[in-house]
């Protein structure tokens, strides 16, 4: 204000008047000849994106923008159209502005011309008003548009990180009462706290319902009463939002990630109220009214979103009982690309992702359709579909015996619709549906009933084996005449494995009787190309077959009993000459081990096929809950009852980023691998006592610190009350007697030994 | 380790102790029975009361205390009475009587003065009662104790004298573990929480520091006596009834077993009736020793280390004389500390 040069005549309190005049004088008249850019100027349209020329070619781009307009139906007049001009580099700014006549011109005009193509470049119109309007939004001064909400950029932890562990350990879960605890799977069953920052990872909100991992292991989901939430990285934990991602459903009880996990389902008991009034910000911001009463919903986990709820099947009338959920109820592709669901009797409603719409508008109608299941894809699929070449998916379905038309099992192709196969089945009870891991072959295992029997109850079966990858889907069918409770294909392999039981007390479920079953293994004929029977195992107790993710091992377990709690280990390879061809296919099949596990209620392989874990878990009231760790050879490496115990869990993996070729020569040089690798063994065994010594080094020390010091307060206290020291005075008599009784004793007890 | 099996009860064991010397045992049992037992043969010393018994109790002994010179005993049972017995015959010199059971008993160092808790039962709360005893004259003993703590929480289960005689500490339904002034009769410290269970046994260390606690929630823990502070947890997969801690050697030996209304129930595997062997600094499970086939109701240690025994639901006692390869056993490996256990 000092610098207003000082006019002559005035005083300077006049001029301090002044000054206060001319600071109030501008901003009124600001105000009063400010520019109403959204009053007047209806007529007038900026027109962006126009190219940049220099002053020779002006009144070329004119001409041709003129042609240009009154070509596309809006005419103008040159002295209509300004152009602002960049003195500095002679040039044009790139945009002009067009001055119509009236509103309704200029309204014309601007449908007709924006997004009009001009040689290369493609030009965008837009009202003059709607311009000075959107530049001068209110931007920070606090009044944010509405919806807007601050998210500092918060970089995400490494989501695979535990795949870089140095000597490829796979971790494992524990759950016992009320702790979950993650561990690495060292050698031998020797197992080590995962940890973040020297502390063992530890989380008190995980035990709250179940923990689920997600199908690649990237997510560690724990069910909550409110919802779900799902943990990633190195801690399992982080900013939410970023690595711990949290998705509202209040009483949510399953969930189902799809296979490549970009979306989750899950399910609650309780169908979603009508949130719109609800304090909790969350529910009212992730449900809308139209969710009200739905008991599915399906989520986008990266946006964290929902893409649509659905509502829960009606309960199935006439049969008594609790209403069971049968889960999954929505099943993915392979490829997340479909999630579908069977309307039994009516159709298969597929819908495509991430939309959600249902695929053509409209459900496949399938007259009586039961069940389905997709083809899983291998590999080479994958790879095949990312070159733009590869089948569509494609799921198997089946449809029971209706008048004057038999029962039928169909592969239907999707998104074609097209059907690849059909087989018609005679005297069906039910079908079961077993692809193997690669989308090879396809068991249906199909329970019939006698022909004129009067209940449909299925006394024998058949399994009808289709070739999936050969020309014409080639079937071939076994039949049995007993019941099959379990059918297994190898992952990988083209071999599976059935148990089978004649035992007059299948299913009676008589409590002390044992049920014996029988095991058979079949393998494909590469020359005949069809399955034949490999191995027979008569009279086992074995109900639980479970094939190492790896294939070639199998394992056979008495799962359910109170008696028999059996664990075998088979291998279907095992050689022990390795230069004598066997030319028998069976010949191979040999059980490497067998071993107990009191009160087993579950069993899982690691994902490297190396260990196996038998649990026990109190959710299923084992009568000693804990978990056992073995090998694939069948030696158990840890055994741990633990109270309280509910589950264990694998962290799964993703699929190896090795190349065939790369494996291939791991394979041819597994001597020199393993000798690196003997080494570490070695070290780290090393290690390990080294620190089981030293904690018990301290235990040690701090007992010895503890008792010093209360013996030393006892003594002290003691003399204060003037009371004899009590050791003291039993030890004289200790000395004469005991020591007499003591030979006595032995002589003693020897004379009853003998006796 | 060939046991030594002591049959003479009818009805399940409730408590059984060493006496100083280790060479008798005396076991309480719910045939209202006390029997005591030559501990180096199993040979049946007598009996305390019995059908023909004069004086006897009538109804199942809950608990029996020994003083240190083997002279007296002390038992309290389900007919709402404590007595006080001479050993050497066997006569029954006093009786208290109660308006409930006597669950637990207990002698203090200096065997002068005695401890009764008894149940809480038909409006009656649980009430801790101190007496002096007359050791001059036995059959002339008091009726009004010198001290009562009458107890508004959870009702106490078990209790213990600390080693000067000063405090008494309890063991209560709830898992709390108190620490009681036996002058003043008032709380001075307790835990609340100490265990999630009801607490079934508390035994003290040879020279009484800590003492050790069993309970239904499956665990058994060491606390300091001085401060209650928890020093060491041994967790197990089935409810504990006792526990003790072996002198000389650095273990604890814990035993129970699935409840008795569900023993019939369950396989004697399914049951888990063995005594556990505990290392005591390192909380590992170093041993079992098989044998009952009911729920072991008491353990109890030779007071120099050299034996224990078991009582058990199925009315059997088993005196187990240690061999010498427990002895010579190296608990602690290589790193062989001057520990005094």
């Amino acid at each position: 204000m000092s610098e207003i040069e000082k006019i002559d005549g005035f005083t300077e309190e006049e001029q301090l008047d002044f000054e206060a005049e001319l600071q109030e004088g501008f901003t009124e008249i600001e105000e009063r000849y400010a520019v109403d850019t959204q009053q007047g100027f209806e007529n007038v349209l900026v027109m962006d994106n126009i190219p940049v020329i220099d002053e020779s070619k002006k009144q070329k781009l004119i001409d041709r923008l003129r042609q240009l307009f009154a070509k596309a139906g809006a005419p103008i007049e040159e002295e209509n159209i300004s152009m602002p001009w960049d003195d500095k580099a002679a040039t044009n700014k790139g945009f002009i502005f067009l001055t119509y006549p009236d509103a309704q011109q200029a309204e014309n005009a601007l449908r007709a011309l924006d997004g009009a193509s001009f040689g290369k470049s493609t030009l965008y119109v837009n009202r003059f008003g709607d311009i000075e309007r959107y530049a001068n939004l209110p931007v920070g001064e606090g009044e944010l548009p509405t919806g807007w909400r601050e998210k500092p950029y918060v970089e995400k932890d490494h989501l695979r990180s535990w795949l870089g562990d140095s000597a490829g350990r796979d971790q494992y879960l524990t759950f016992r009462d009320q702790d979950v605890s993650i561990w690495w799977n060292g050698r031998n069953g020797t197992a080590e706290p995962v940890k973040v920052d020297g502390k063992p990872l530890k989380n008190n909100k995980w035990g709250e319902l179940y923990l689920q991992w997600s199908p690649l292991g990237t997510y560690l989901s724990s069910l909550h009463r409110v919802g779900v939430a799902l943990w990633s990285g190195p801690k399992l934990d982080g900013t939410i939002g970023v690595n711990v991602l949290r998705f509202t459903h209040p009483g949510v009880r399953l969930i189902q990630f799809s296979p490549c996990e970009n979306y989750l389902v899950t399910w609650s008991e309780e169908p979603l109220d009508n949130f719109e009034n609800s304090p909790n910000a969350a529910l009212r911001e992730t449900f809308g009214p139209e969710d009200e009463g739905n008991q599915f919903v399906i989520w986008d986990i990266k946006a964290q979103r929902v893409l649509r709820t659905f509502p829960a099947d009606k309960p199935i009338q006439g049969e008594d009982g609790p209403q069971q959920v049968a889960w999954p109820s929505f099943k993915w592709s392979p490829d997340d690309a479909y999630i579908a669901k069977c309307n039994v009797g009516t159709g298969i409603a597929v819908y495509e992702l991430p939309g959600m719409g249902l695929m053509d508008k409209k459900s496949i109608k399938i007259e009586g359709v039961q069940n389905f299941e997709w083809c899983p894809m291998s590999e080479k699929d994958f790879a095949a579909r990312k070159a733009g070449k590869g089948k569509e998916c494609s799921f198997v379905y089946w449809t029971p015996e209706a008048q004057n038309q038999p029962a039928r099992v169909s592969i239907m192709s999707i998104p074609s619709r097209n059907i690849l196969r059909a087989k018609n089945l005679f005297n069906v009870t039910d079908c079961k549906f077993y692809w193997q891991n690669q989308g090879d072959f396809l068991c249906v295992k199909v329970d019939r009933h006698a022909r004129k029997a009067k209940s449909k109850k299925a006394t024998f079966c058949n399994l009808e084996l289709f070739r999936v990858r050969e020309k014409d889907y080639p079937v071939e069918v076994i039949e049995f005449k007993d019941y099959v409770p379990q059918f297994a294909w190898e992952p990988q392999g083209s071999r599976f494995a059935i148990v089978s039981s004649n035992d007059p007390n299948y299913g009676q479920g008589i409590p002390g009787v044992v049920v014996k079953y029988n095991i058979d293994f079949y393998q494909l004929d590469q020359k005949k190309g069809d399955f034949i029977p490999i191995k027979h195992l008569d009279s086992k107790i074995a109900n639980t077959l479970v094939w190492s993710p790896r294939g070639r091992h199998i394992v056979l377990a008495t799962i359910g009993s109170s008696q028999k709690f059996d664990v075998e280990f088979w291998d279907l390879d095992f050689v022990v000459d390795e230069r004598r061809e066997t030319s028998e296919p069976g010949a191979n099949v040999t059980m490497l081990a067998s071993g107990e596990h009191y009160g087993i209620t579950d069993i899982a392989w690691d994902p490297s096929g190396r260990y196996l874990t038998t649990h026990a878990s109190s959710w299923r009231s084992s009568p000693e809950p804990g978990f056992c760790i073995w090998d694939f050879k069948g030696q158990q490496l840890v055994h741990q009852p633990m109270d309280r115990f509910k589950q264990f869990l694998w962290r799964p993996r993703p699929p190896t980023l090795l190349s065939k070729d790369q494996i291939k020569k791991v394979r041819k040089e597994l001597k020199e691998f393993s000798r690196t690798f003997d080494e570490e063994d070695a070290a780290e065994e090393n290690r390990g006592s080294a620190e089981k010594l030293a904690q018990r080094q301290r235990d040690i020390s701090e007992w010895n610190a503890w008792r010093a010091r209360n013996n030393k307060k006892l003594e002290e206290r003691r003399s204060e009350l003037g009371k004899a020291k009590k050791v003291v005075k039993e030890d004289h008599k200790d000395d004469e007697r005991v020591e007499e009784i003591v030979e006595e004793m032995i002589d003693e007890t020897e004379e009853v030994v003998v006796g | 380790m060939k046991p030594i099996i002591l049959q003479g009860h009818e009805r399940s064991l409730t408590q059984i102790v060493f006496n100083f010397e280790g060479d008798l045992l005396f076991s309480a049992s719910k045939d209202s029975v006390v029997n005591a037992w030559f501990t180096s043969n199993g040979e049946r010393l007598g009996t305390f009361g019995g059908i023909k018994g004069d004086g006897g109790h009538n109804g199942t002994v809950w608990t029996v205390a020994v003083d240190s010179q083997t002279r007296f005993l002390i038992t309290g049972a389900a007919d709402n009475t404590m007595k006080l017995w001479e050993i050497s015959t066997g006569k029954c010199l006093f009786t208290w009587d109660f308006l409930t059971a006597v669950k637990r008993v207990a002698w203090n160092e200096e065997d002068d003065t005695i401890l009764s808790i008894t149940e809480q039962r038909s409006g009656q709360p649980s009430i801790i009662r101190i007496y002096k005893i007359n050791r001059d004259e036995p059959t002339q003993q008091t009726t009004t104790p010198i001290t009562t703590m009458t107890l508004s929480g959870s009702k106490a289960t078990v209790a213990l004298w600390t080693p000067l005689s000063e405090y008494i500490l309890t063991g209560h339904e709830s898992g709390k573990v108190a620490k009681y002034d036996v002058k003043s009769g008032e709380e001075v410290n307790y835990i609340d929480d100490a265990h999630s269970g009801e607490i079934t046994d508390i035994q003290g260390s040879p020279d009484g520091t800590y003492f050790i606690t069993s309970s239904k929630d499956k665990t058994a823990r060491i606390f300091d006596s001085e401060t209650l502070e928890e020093m060491k947890v041994f967790p197990t997969e089935t409810p504990l009834n006792s526990a003790c801690i072996a002198p000389l050697r650095p273990y604890i030996i814990l035993g129970g077993g699935q409840d008795a209304m569900s023993v019939t129930t369950t396989s004697q595997r399914a049951g888990k009736f063995e005594s556990r062997f505990w290392h005591k600094l390192f909380e590992e499970e170093v041993g079992r020793v098989k044998g009952h086939f009911g729920p072991i109701n008491t353990l109890a240690v030779h007071p120099q280390g050299k034996a224990y025994a078991s009582g058990a639901e199925d009315g059997f006692v088993r005196v187990h004389w240690f061999d010498e390869s427990y002895f010579r056993s190296r608990p602690f490996g290589d790193l062989e500390p001057e520990v005094e256990v």
